[in-house]
């Protein structure tokens, strides 16, 4: 493994909780170099040739085994765009811990665009987290705009946790997935924007199997004159339930336009949908001062509690 | 000892100025445990508020053990020793019963200790420490919550407000032990409780009466009691309960 600088193990801590090199399989990426590559008996990690990415294959029935993926840009100006595809075998059950940090005290725009698509097999269970943060006080942006496929073959499971808390000036996040009978799907999005950010999340999920579940939940934050808009799609097309929410704080001049939707093409489908926007209740602040916090730590203490 | 001095409280309602508190004397001794009762609309929670600082008195000052805390905001006075439960606990999405705890005592809580607050308020630690603070939590759960957050900071002053309201009465034949514990304990804190319920009046060493934002009587608690029995002041559980 090549030598990693302080700001690129710093990347790594908030993106992936890492310190150090973690157990299991991993791939990291850093400057849009192989910063290092470890595969186990199962999980088999792959260079694309016809683009930049990898192929991630996971055997059949691998158990507790993680895969961590991490990505840092720490130069200014980088612009790429990834292909990382998951093979998930059958009755696996594994983490996968993705993320990208971006630290631009540069003049010139970073960009890193991940693309990334899950192949699950029947009856396999995954868990996906992915983090992204950004750092850096230099006037070039920080842009992320991960586009995440998910095909669930029968019986299979996936949670997936969709963080981004900091720095990141522009995201466009698109997320599609379909599901066969009996999968099932939990999406936890946690987004804040502040300054001048402007970030769109957009999920299509189709519930394409009898019996198919999807629980798609986004909680935001928006602050100072920041933009969001979170379209969310839940398609029933067959004997499925599906439930999709928005969940957001608004803060001094930011905007948020939520756009939970539902579209039933079987009668059977049961489908829900909920969103809800507003400021910090005054009530919840006098809580936590009458228990001696000042008004700026009990903001805090509700934001972060709200986007855990 | 907190005294409140002429202490006024007015509102604006629909254009027009109305009176809540009207030039209000009171003098609460160090280590009692007082009960404030009276009507609804009497102006017992807005006394409450007023000491907490929640609102801010139209005329008068209120006094903390010689020290005038009339102007301090609610963190101030929190950080003096008041301790507030509120009426209708607040619900937080995705802050914790030990989050809350942890906020509450300043400090990281060992299990132990967490568990200790909330053994106090009748709820058992590993059932309840790591559930949030949310709509999944019964009103009576949230008052007891709410009342081991004040048990917490280990406050000079705590002020409950209508512990009893928007619980079953099950649940509150419950609660008032938790009364009854903390008046045989009091060394070195005093207890305000804002309640209209018998079995708090009884415990209590001094009851004072507030209608329209006036005391209307202030004595020992026996003696208070005896006069104001069956009226809305002091109103008696149903006896199939008892």
């Amino acid at each position: 493994m090549i030598q990693m600088d302080a700001i690129q193990k710093r990347l790594l801590a908030e993106v992936a909780d890492l310190h150090q090199v973690p157990e299991g399989a991993y791939n990291f990426r850093a400057n849009s170099q192989l910063a290092g590559r470890q595969t186990t008996a199962n999980i088999d990690i792959v260079s694309k040739t016809d683009v930049s990415g990898i192929d991630i294959h996971i055997k059949p029935g691998t158990k507790k085994e993680s895969v961590h993926i991490p990505v840092v840009l720490s130069a200014s100006g980088l612009k790429e765009t990834v292909y990382n595809d998951f093979y998930i075998g059958e009755d696996s059950d594994v983490v996968i811990v993705a993320g990208c940090g971006i630290d631009n005290c540069g003049v010139q725009d970073s960009e890193h665009d991940g693309v990334h698509r899950f192949y699950v097999g029947r009856n396999a269970k995954v868990k996906y987290v992915e983090k992204h943060y950004g750092s850096g006080d230099g006037l070039g942006k920080r842009i992320l705009n991960p586009v995440t496929e998910v095909y669930m073959e029968e019986g299979s499971s996936m949670e997936m946790e969709m963080v981004q808390i900091k720095g990141v000036d522009s995201t466009e996040r698109k997320t599609v997935a379909e599901l066969k009978e009996n999968a099932k799907l939990v999406v936890h999005e946690r987004l804040m924007t502040h300054g001048e950010q402007k970030a769109l999340s957009v999920y299509d999920v189709n519930l394409s199997g009898d019996g198919s579940s999807a629980d798609v939940v986004s909680r935001s934050v928006a602050r100072d004159h920041s933009y969001q808009k979170l379209d969310m799609c839940v398609k029933g097309n067959a004997a499925c339930s599906g439930h999709t929410e928005c969940d957001s704080i608004i803060m001094d001049q930011g905007t948020i336009l939520a756009v939970p939707s539902l579209e039933a093409n079987s009668v059977e489908a049961m489908l829900v949908h909920e969103a809800a926007i507003g400021k910090i209740a005054g009530e919840q602040l006098t809580k936590l001062m009458t228990l001696g916090l000042t008004e700026q730590e009990a903001e805090e203490q509700i934001i972060s509690g709200f986007l855990k | 000892m907190l005294e409140l001095q002429n202490i006024s409280f007015d509102v604006d309602e629909n254009g027009t100025n109305k009176e809540i508190i009207r030039h209000l004397d009171l003098k609460i001794e160090d280590h009692k445990f007082v009960v404030i009762t009276g009507p609804n609309g009497g102006g017992k929670s807005t006394l409450a508020k007023l000491i907490v600082g929640i609102e801010r008195p139209t005329e008068g000052r209120i006094i903390l053990d010689g020290e005038d805390i009339t102007d301090l905001s609610i963190t101030e006075r929190a950080n003096k020793g008041i301790g507030y439960a509120f009426q209708q606990p607040v619900r937080f999405k995705g802050i914790r019963v030990v989050d809350l705890l942890k906020i509450a005592a300043g400090k990281s809580l060992k299990f132990s200790e967490a568990c200790d607050y909330l053994s106090e308020v009748g709820l058992c630690a590993k059932d309840y420490i790591y559930r949030e603070v949310n709509a999944s939590l019964s009103g009576g759960e949230l008052k007891r919550i709410e009342i081991a957050t004040v048990l917490a900071r280990k406050t000079r002053l705590s002020v409950f407000d209508e512990p009893e309201a928007g619980i079953d009465l099950w649940s509150f034949q419950n609660l008032t032990r938790i009364f009854e514990r903390m008046r045989k304990e009091i060394t070195d804190s005093t207890v305000v409780v804002i309640s209209h319920q018998e079995r708090i009046l009884k415990i209590a060493d001094e009851i004072i009466v507030l209608a329209d934002g006036r005391i209307q009587m202030q004595g020992p608690g026996s003696e208070v009691l005896q006069k104001i029995m069956g009226t809305e002041s002091a109103v008696d559980t149903c006896d199939r309960l008892r």
